[in-house]
């Protein structure tokens, strides 16, 4: 993530309000179950294009970062923020968005004006439309804080949002219309 | 969904048949994992990072199919639990020669009710095992379709896909 857990520039080596403030992330506590594999924080390198991946899924802890990084040029992302600082310590959105739920957005720039860096970020991705998955993906923005973002966005009506099309009665599986659909897609593929 | 256990070719696979490459999203796990994460390296660790890569198929002008691959350690429960609502499926990749990382997943999708394939991703181009053999291995149902694959390749993984959303259409409509 981006900053370390001590590493708050405003409190030295003191411990920082947000390692309290942490247990309220987004999602809840997984259960106790043994974990394997885990390796140190490999330090990336932060100039990621949007496409860029590493090369293999790992599970990783955070460590602590050494060396406070520069921001990029492209302002995608700024290490002296806590995730959760963007979204004003709320770590639930008003509603709940589906992971795939896709956001697009037609404001005018003009309207983007005094909005939050990552707000404006957002909608100047979501001009083709894209999932939530992707915007948290693309901006380096963890899950749960791009839910929020984009929740207040869509409450500001500056994006549009899709939930994704299911079968209420039946837990939100998607209905056979949908099915069918979808098949009929993959066959011509 | 496309599950398995780790290094199994989730991600293979689901780039595979993406249109795009594989895009990575992350979760932050707090706390919990004090006890089991070993801290010896991480100093005042409190949060974990949990990944998960995706790809997509734009299927249609209004459709776009999401393929998320589960994050390989099952302690992560959360985030499957994220993703099972609203899925159509799961592929859960199998590699026959280390079948039992397989059994977490084949037990959450079984309990979950979510409809799922099985698919023995073939490595170095071998099928050691027929899927009658894992099907018996693994005590899975005659109604469960189990079928090869190679997640490198993307009629293979398209194939895979079209397996799965016929066997949730059918038990839509059973």
């Amino acid at each position: 993530m981006t900053t370390p857990p001590g590493g708050h520039p405003y409190s030295g080596g003191q411990q920082s309000p947000g390692e309290h403030g942490q247990n309220r992330f987004n999602f809840p506590s997984a259960p106790s179950r043994s974990g394997q594999g885990q390796h140190p924080y490999q330090q990336p390198h932060r100039q990621p294009g949007p496409y860029d991946q590493p090369p293999q899924p790992r599970i990783e802890p955070v460590q602590p970062r050494q060396t406070p990084q520069p921001s990029p040029a492209g302002g995608t992302h700024n290490p002296l923020v806590r995730p959760y600082a963007m979204t004003g310590g709320r770590t639930r959105p008003r509603y709940q968005l589906a992971i795939e739920a896709l956001v697009h957005t037609t404001a005018e720039p003009a309207r983007l004006q005094g909005q939050l860096p990552e707000h404006q970020r957002i909608c100047h991705l979501c001009r083709e439309i894209k999932s939530v998955a992707e915007i948290s993906a693309l901006l380096s923005i963890p899950l749960g804080v791009a839910r929020i973002l984009v929740a207040d966005l869509a409450e500001a009506g500056l994006v549009a949002i899709h939930q994704p099309g299911g079968d209420e009665s039946a837990g939100g599986q998607p209905d056979v219309t949908l099915l069918e659909r979808v098949l009929s897609g993959l066959r011509k593929l | 969904m496309v599950a398995g256990g780790f290094g199994v070719g989730k991600t293979t696979f689901v780039g595979a048949v993406s249109e795009i490459n594989p895009l990575r999203t992350e979760a932050v796990m707090t706390s919990a994992s004090a006890g089991i994460d070993d801290l010896t390296h991480t100093g005042d660790k409190t949060t974990t990072t949990v990944a998960m890569d995706f790809g997509r198929i734009t299927l249609d002008q209004d459709l776009i199919l999401y393929l998320f691959g589960t994050p390989g350690q099952d302690r992560f429960w959360f985030m499957w639990d994220d993703l099972v609502r609203g899925a159509i499926g799961a592929v859960v990749l199998v590699d026959t020669r280390r079948l039992a990382d397989c059994f977490p997943a084949v037990d959450y999708f079984e309990n979950s009710g979510l409809p799922f394939v099985i698919a023995l991703n073939g490595f170095d181009g071998h099928q050691p095992y027929t899927p009658d053999e894992v099907r018996e291995a693994l005590q899975i149902g005659p109604d469960t379709p189990i079928i090869t694959t190679d997640a490198r390749h993307r009629a293979d993984a398209k194939s895979a896909l079209i397996t799965l959303v016929e066997h949730a259409l059918m038990a839509r409509l059973r």
